[in-house]
């Protein structure tokens, strides 16, 4: 049974993760009016927020370590705010800001943060191989850590994620996969695009555990997460969850939609995983007052970070040329490269 | 094979003005009608029609059956149009952004590239692969490069890179009805999407006829004695503003805009070179190993190239992934003052 307190705290990574993308879809549209100008405005880039997505990122990470690895897909901010990743550095990153993650290299899709090893990549599936790689790496160290990887529905469709799960189960790895299940790739809704409305029968063909949790409910994830992360931790070899969640947002700022029948949205909205969490706080003797303030807790925390990442200064232009391993020509027409060898920085 | 220049019927007068996106959808409808091997397949090219409009409109027309969404398999759906096409239809394939190759390489350059010269010429692959290219959005290392010269360098694939509506349109048709394999390049910036407002120049007057451009046929955009610049795609229009300003400091620039990168149009290079004297080559990939490398070497191998050659300089995205914030994307994505620069260099030069 899920204690009081690992519920708070999922409430708190999921109202925070929901805070977070209602004021970055602020944000991001500011200065992209009256035209949707995806180069003007505060947030560079494209944006793919995961409201609605909540349940999954919280359920699932609140059984996870610092040590435990996980890869992100392109709709990253709630994963990355259930593992622990410094909620300011992230913000100063998608603000394009130097004291970023990265520098203000990689982005809303590439954010990676090694104190609580988290990374994310654009490319669907992409996350999954490297995932079975953390895998690897700590069954040949003999830790007990896991990996897991996340990735949409849309993805499970992809080479990367099937010969993924073969390796993770051959080689008997620590490695959990989690499908967020949203009912939408883009604008593909999920059968048109598969014949198989339960992803986690991928599993079968693997020989490995597959768990569908058909409620967008954070409890629910949290019991599947536990038996899927456990056996791995246990060294019993990979396990594949997947989560139904919904889009509550296009699939990135600024998408139009024209392709999702009203009802769909409006039913997304309905089903909220967070609304349920109350519910279940409240089932468990937290009274509004508690609830109010983990509310208040997460929104000043959320306000804080964009606060302060607005405040960073931008990097320099010719910060661009580091960080590759071998220095290039500064500028895009000189043609004398540095000799100065960089690599990573430590 | 539709090598043959086809002008439009009206002789390519028109008052209509077309996007690029606009432009490329008409010849793909058009060759669609007269053709029923003719389908289009691709993520989000139905309902949505496209992210960046590449197939706008055409699924009310033709239905689901021919404008095809497709799981996100980039493997299995490429190597489906290699083998339709094998068949005999005449696939187009969409990649949503050209930095999604590595999924479905395979597929791309050693089947769909590779499969008529292994038989002997026995098998043709007639497809396009279509994929949208390009920076200045700010969309980071895994969605703004233009990987031009990756498809040039392997071989067995025509390279196609329009920078106008009325030569994506022309283009598209010549490149449907190729009967090999043909690799489509549109950038983003120059489609005319309403969200990525495109610079000036990409919205031309376009025929309503169909009229095929042909491939290896470079276009002289702007005639001029000093300096030739050699370009493609939406840096064209980067060149001629450069060529534009620096007219007014008497600087006689020639823009040449390759239109095709595979089959190259050698000569127009080494004819103006022979005129000029002088050679800027911009490019919105990366410098080493490149397309700006490629076009020098095209010109000193040239007879009398050498010889023709005072100065030469590359502009050209600097050997780092794109990064992501403002200040450093502008800084490696080539700008019109980068091409004066260079142009201004190899005009000043002894
Ligand atoms: C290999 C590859 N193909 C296509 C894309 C473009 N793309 C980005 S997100 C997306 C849809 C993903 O759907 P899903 O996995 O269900 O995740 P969701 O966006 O719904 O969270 C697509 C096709 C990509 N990034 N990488």
């Amino acid at each position: 049974m899920v204690s009081v307190n690992e519920l708070q705290s999922m409430y708190e990574n999921m109202v925070t993760a929901r805070h977070y993308e209602e004021r970055l879809q602020e944000e991001y549209l500011e200065g992209k009016q009256p035209a949707f100008d995806i180069s003007a405005g505060p947030i560079p880039g494209e944006l793919h927020l995961a409201a609605g997505h909540e349940a999954s990122g919280a359920g699932v990470c609140q059984h996870l370590r610092d040590d435990d690895t996980v890869t992100a897909p392109h709709r990253p901010h709630h994963i990355a705010i259930a593992k622990g990743v410094d909620l300011k550095r992230m913000t100063a990153e998608i603000f394009g800001r130097e004291t970023g993650l990265s520098k203000g290299k990689g982005g809303h899709m590439h954010l990676f943060d090694p104190e609580v090893n988290f990374a994310c990549s654009g490319i669907i599936a992409e996350g999954c191989p490297p995932a079975v790689g953390a895998g690897l790496a700590a069954k040949k160290r003999n830790t007990d850590s896991v990996a897991v990887a996340f990735l949409g529905e849309g993805a499970i469709d992809q080479g990367a994620f099937l010969e993924s799960l073969n390796m993770a189960s051959v080689q008997n790895l620590p490695v959990v996969f989690v499908v967020e299940d949203n009912d939408w790739a883009i604008s593909m809704p999920k059968h048109r695009i598969t014949d198989v409305a339960n992803g986690a029968r991928r599993a079968d063909g693997f020989d490995m555990p597959g768990e569908r949790v058909d409620a967008d409910d954070a409890v629910a994830v949290y019991e599947a997460a536990r038996a899927a992360v456990g056996r791995a931790r246990d060294r019993n070899g990979p396990s594949l969850l997947e989560v139904q969640v919904h889009r509550r947002m296009g699939h990135f700022m600024g998408d139009p939609e024209g392709y999702r029948p009203d009802e769909d949205k409006a039913a997304a909205e309905r089903r909220d995983s967070i609304e349920r969490l109350e519910a279940d706080l409240r089932g468990h003797d937290v009274d509004d007052e508690t609830i109010d303030d983990l509310r208040d807790r997460a929104h000043e925390r959320v306000e804080e970070a964009i606060e302060w990442a607005k405040d960073q200064p931008e990097p320099e232009p010719a910060d661009a040329y580091e960080d590759v391993f071998v220095n290039p020509a500064s500028g895009v027409t000189d043609s004398e490269p540095s000799v100065a060898e960089t690599g990573g920085d430590d | 094979m539709a090598q043959q220049e086809r002008e439009p019927a009206s002789d390519g007068r028109t008052d209509r003005s077309l996007t690029m996106s606009r432009a490329m959808v008409e010849a793909i409808a058009h060759e669609m009608r007269e053709d029923d091997d003719v389908f289009y397949m691709g993520e989000d090219v139905a309902d949505y029609g496209g992210i960046f409009d590449s197939t706008d409109g055409l699924l009310e027309e033709f239905g689901y059956e021919r404008i095809m969404d497709v799981p996100i398999s980039e493997t299995a759906y490429i190597g489906a149009a290699v083998g339709a096409a094998q068949a005999g239809m005449r696939p187009i394939a969409e990649l949503m952004f050209v930095d999604f190759f590595g999924v479905g390489m395979d597929q791309i350059y050693n089947q769909m590239a590779k499969n008529t010269y292994m038989s002997g010429g026995s098998v043709s692959v007639p497809m396009v692969l279509t994929a949208a290219v390009g920076g200045t959005y700010n969309d980071a290392a895994q969605h703004s490069q233009t990987l031009y010269g990756t498809f040039a360098h392997l071989p067995g694939m025509k390279v196609v890179v329009p920078s106008t509506a009325y030569d994506a349109k022309g283009l598209m048709h010549n490149a449907i009805r190729d009967d090999d394999p043909v690799v489509y390049l549109f950038h983003k910036r120059l489609m005319g999407i309403g969200w990525m407002p495109a610079p000036d120049g990409p919205k031309t007057g376009v025929p309503e006829d169909e009229y095929t451009i042909p491939f290896g046929s470079a276009d002289v955009k702007r005639e001029g004695a000093d300096v030739t610049v050699v370009t493609l795609g939406l840096h064209v229009h980067r060149a001629l503003e450069a060529a534009e300003s620096l007219a007014d400091d008497g600087i006689d620039v020639e823009v040449i805009d390759l239109r095709t990168l595979v089959p190259l149009d050698t000569e127009t290079i080494a004819d103006s070179v022979a005129k000029t004297g002088r050679l800027v080559v911009v490019d919105e990939d990366y410098r080493s190993f490149g397309v700006t490398g490629e076009i020098v070497a095209s010109v000193v191998e040239a007879e009398g190239g050498l010889a023709d050659l005072e100065a030469v300089e590359r502009v050209a995205v600097p050997d780092v992934p794109i990064p992501y914030a403002r200040p450093m994307e502008n800084e490696v994505i080539p700008d019109a003052d980068d091409v004066e620069n260079a142009i201004r260099d190899v005009h000043a030069s002894e």
